[in-house]
């Protein structure tokens, strides 16, 4: 992340400077609507500093994942499953996809990751 | 603000239309909250394009409450070109909470949360009790080859998505006759009182359709909002299905239901996507759509809890 020629504070620093602004000073002068949107704003200026912090790692396994698939990127992978051309081997792409949904939401809202589950109807 | 005010009480036959205040409205329908000789009332209307969309949903808000759902009463509506708007309907206010999380959360709402399964299933089974001969003008959509259609729309590639619908073109169940189902039928688009439910709002995604549609888009997770309760947070499927077979509604298959609420998970993926899209598109620059946006994976994942051992 900090190859250029940029100075301190890093790019996420500076990102996690205005988040920790918007929490100190002015989430608690808003009111409503303001301050829902405030909320929103603060999530995703964590969202861009998680991301910096794991983005790099995240890239080079999602794209391990692919090659072990067999696929260069996304749209080549959602075409060869649609069209079934991977239908021999559904287990390993089930488990290579949930793995980059984990890593999304590690990004997105990692909370999410321990929310409460139930079974489905019919005990499904 | 001045001339739609005349223009209400003109179409009301009332004396005095105060307190005109708008609530919330996009480019082409708005709705606005006014009192008219005192009464309490709400007006949605569509300014430009399709005004066809206000007229069938008055039409579908009068069977519903014609039929013993809980609704704001309809109090004037009309598809002719007017003072108001190229179409309009007016309903009572009902008093009452639509966010969910406050009717989750908050004290108020205890009992209310206790009823609210049993009546949610209750009242979807008046609705689609309705002759469906009586709401002819709405469409019948095939949701799955819909929902596939706006995905490929977004030129967005998700392999999740596609295992989602590979299971769900696999799996599809024995289908109902169709009958009008409410399309968006969850916490926020009813009106619940301390008491529990007042009112079925939020009418314009209302079709004809396999009736456990409704039934498993009120199960989905992102409509628990957090709650471990399947049923919007408040309930077990079990409640719902009693309420609603009490009811008059036709027996309910639970894995019928589950493939619902799976199509549901997908479709609110997909939606959340558009979300995104009208950000990033430019049709609507707002950091809350940004940020939806990335709520897609949260749907991938819930996709992959229901499916696991299933696939």
């Amino acid at each position: 992340m900090n190859e250029g020629p940029h100075d301190r504070p890093t790019a996420a620093e500076l990102v996690e400077s205005v988040r920790e602004w918007l929490e100190r000073d002015v989430l608690a002068g808003t009111a409503g609507s303001l301050q829902f949107h405030t909320r929103v704003a603060i999530n995703v200026l964590a969202m861009v500093e998680r991301e910096m912090l794991l983005g790099a790692e995240q890239a080079s396994a999602h794209a391990a994942r692919l090659a072990h698939l067999g696929c260069t990127d996304d749209e080549q992978l959602a075409r060869r499953v649609r069209e079934g051309e991977l239908d021999d081997r559904l287990a390993d792409v089930r488990a290579a996809v949930w793995a980059d949904v984990r890593d999304k939401l590690l990004v997105a809202n990692p909370k999410y990751l321990d929310a409460p589950a139930s079974a489905g109807p019919g005990g499904a | 603000m001045h001339e739609l005010a005349e223009a209400l009480a003109e179409v009301l036959g009332a004396g005095t239309v105060s307190e005109l205040q708008r609530l919330s409205g996009g480019a082409s329908r708005e709705t606005f909250r006014f009192r008219a000789d005192g009464r309490s009332l709400v007006l949605q209307r569509q300014r430009g394009g399709y005004s066809r969309d206000i007229a069938h949903e008055a039409q579908v808000v009068q069977a519903a409450g014609a039929a013993g759902v809980p609704v704001a009463e309809l109090v004037a509506w009309s598809a002719q070109p007017s003072a108001i708007g190229s179409a309009y309907m007016v309903l009572t206010a009902v008093e009452g909470e639509t966010i969910a999380r406050k009717i989750l959360r908050d004290q108020q709402f205890a009992t209310a949360r206790q009823v609210l399964p049993a009546q949610l299933g209750a009242a979807l089974a008046r609705l689609h009790a309705i002759d469906p001969a009586t709401v002819s003008f709405l469409a019948a959509a095939d949701q799955l080859a819909e929902y596939r259609s706006v995905l490929d729309q977004t030129g967005r590639a998700h392999p999740a998505f596609e295992l989602a619908f590979r299971w769900l073109a696999a799996h599809v169940p024995a289908s109902h006759p169709a009958v009008l189902v409410h399309g968006d039928f969850r916490l926020g688009n009813v009106i619940v009182g301390e008491h529990g439910l007042n009112a079925v709002i939020d009418w314009e995604l209302a079709h004809l359709g396999d009736p456990m549609e409704d039934l498993g888009w009120l199960c989905v997770k992102a409509w628990r909002f957090g709650s471990a309760l399947p049923v919007a947070g408040v309930g077990q499927y079990q409640q719902l299905f009693d309420a609603y077979e009490a009811a008059g509604g036709v027996p309910v298959d639970p894995q019928a239901v589950r493939w619902w609420e799976v199509f549901g998970t997908l479709k609110w993926g997909i939606i959340c996507i558009t979300q995104g899209l009208a950000h990033t598109s430019g049709q609507a620059r707002s950091h809350e759509l940004a940020a939806i946006g990335r709520r897609v994976c949260e749907n991938e994942h819930d996709l992959f809890l229901a499916l696991e051992g299933s696939w």
